[in-house]
């Protein structure tokens, strides 16, 4: 378990190469950005939520990956769960 | 009334390279894909037939099941919605393994970095029914869609049960064939601890000094038609599975029976199913395997089913050119089969040089020869036998 300080910019820039990984162009992403845009579906928010373990510690279920809409959504709900 | 099944598109990516008739030019001229003893697919690049994304959600041997079955499409003449509704379309996929490349790096990973490091992606990957599902989605086959396991003879029985769908009118038009990818660590290490292997890395089928087969990976696809509707729609007809029949040897979890009995029971269903005689056949693509013990039970199994017809006809082996595909084998085999057929020639079994004891039938030496068929379409059986004491058999005609 690594204890990356989770602040947004940190943040942003994990989920951000973790979404790169999968499919989306790094200039098709930014906070307003929708997962279905971006056609990034369940199974790719499941691996992005393994990566945000990996670096800050904080497990996103089946619950919260289904609330977030955006990119900026789920920048936002790592920062919040990590304080 | 009964409905015919024809065949109107077929693909392959082989150890001999990408496309169906590259499969075919290359084995007719005598060219081995087989190097280092093993037949990789070299020239196979995933993105030919689907994106970057597609491509990582996807184990190579669904991979190589969606560039065979692209190609086979194209032929076809299908565009995006295919020409029958969607739910009246289907498709099977054979497989022996699976996606063990998949199961292998996610084992890795959790020996490694724990439970948690295992892919959310590992499951969707390594199924046994990932490929059909894989090509399902991609051009929305709703009929019914399984993969078939039944490790060597996977192929051909997908394309069996797939024409058999057809002809009981469950589908109007399927999508069959079979895939592997087990070049891995795993898969070779196991292989060998069997004595399966070639030791020597070569592929020699019925050949006095064969040792084994040589493992290759790939897929091979055909698109079933119901006759009257492909008619219809004016589609270029390539062939006809004109019959199929599947039985069990329950003698050994690896070994055939040595009399090849079930293989024969095999052979002989096949050619009913038809309604064809032992005289009717002009070619058989063997299973031929390169192993000891295969080559002489399919020997007897020909002789039993076949009769004397089974001295007079040409019996070659795609296996001499690519190895073994698994559950890949009956398929490719199958396409290798019915383009052989439409050239009315008999590819070489290659590598063959010192006869066994016992095994006398023309295994085609040395080069391709041309069919016996004064102008009539040819007729062939395709064998496909696995562990397990699987045997399944087609009988595949060109078209008239």
């Amino acid at each position: 378990m690594s204890t990356d300080t989770a602040t947004p910019e940190q943040v942003e820039k994990v989920v951000y190469d973790a979404l790169v990984e999968i499919g989306p162009e790094r200039d098709q992403l930014h906070r307003d950005a929708t997962f279905e845009e971006l056609d990034v579906d369940s199974l790719d928010l499941a691996e992005v939520s393994q990566v945000v373990e990996e670096h800050f510690g904080v497990q996103l279920k089946g619950d919260d990956v289904s609330q977030i809409r955006t990119v900026g959504d789920a920048v936002d709900l790592v920062v919040n769960r990590a304080k | 009334m009964t409905r015919g099944v024809v065949i109107t598109g077929v693909g392959a990516v082989t150890p001999l390279g990408v496309g169906a008739r590259t499969l075919h030019e290359r084995w007719s001229a005598g060219t081995s894909g087989l190097e280092d003893g093993e037949g990789a697919c070299t020239e196979f690049d995933p993105t030919i037939a689907m994106t970057s994304k597609e491509a990582r959600r996807a184990d190579r041997f669904s991979q190589l099941a969606v560039a065979a079955c692209a190609e086979a499409l194209e032929e076809a003449g299908w565009d995006d919605d295919g020409p029958y509704p969607s739910e009246r379309i289907g498709c099977v996929l054979g497989t022996g393994i699976g996606g063990i490349g998949t199961l292998e790096a996610n084992h890795a990973k959790l020996l490694e970095s724990g439970p948690g490091s295992v892919s959310p992606l590992a499951v969707p990957l390594m199924m046994g029914n990932a490929g059909a599902a894989a090509l399902s989605m991609r051009h929305r086959l709703c009929g019914p869609v399984y993969g078939l396991v039944s490790a060597c003879a996977a192929g051909a029985h997908a394309i069996g049960d797939a024409a058999r769908l057809v002809r009981s009118g469950d589908a109007d038009a399927m999508v069959a064939g079979g895939s592997e990818a087990t070049l891995s660590p795993l898969a070779r290490a196991a292989f060998s601890a069997l004595d399966a292997l070639s030791p020597t890395g070569v592929s020699r089928p019925f050949d006095a000094r064969r040792d084994g087969f040589v493992m290759g990976e790939g897929a091979g696809v055909l698109v079933l038609e119901e006759a009257e509707q492909a008619e219809a729609r004016g589609a270029t007809v390539l062939g006809e599975v004109l019959g199929y029949a599947a039985t069990s040897d329950a003698h050994h979890i690896t070994a055939p029976d040595p009399a090849g009995t079930g293989a024969a029971a095999a052979i002989g269903g096949a050619l009913a199913d038809a309604g064809l005689q032992a005289g009717d056949v002009d070619y058989v693509n063997a299973h031929g395997t390169s192993t000891p013990l295969n080559d002489r039970s399919e020997t007897a199994a020909l002789k039993a089913a076949l009769g004397e017809r089974a001295n007079e006809i040409p019996v070659s082996s795609t296996k001499s050119a690519i190895g073994h595909l698994l559950g890949a084998a009956g398929a490719v085999e199958a396409v290798a089969t019915l383009l052989a057929l439409r050239d009315a020639v008999a590819p070489p079994t290659l590598g063959y040089e010192e006869p066994d004891e016992g095994m006398d039938l023309d295994y085609v030496p040395g080069s391709a020869r041309p069919l016996d068929v004064n102008g009539r379409p040819p007729v062939a059986i395709s064998n496909a036998f696995g562990f397990g004491g699987h045997n399944a058999v087609l009988c595949l005609g060109a078209a008239a």
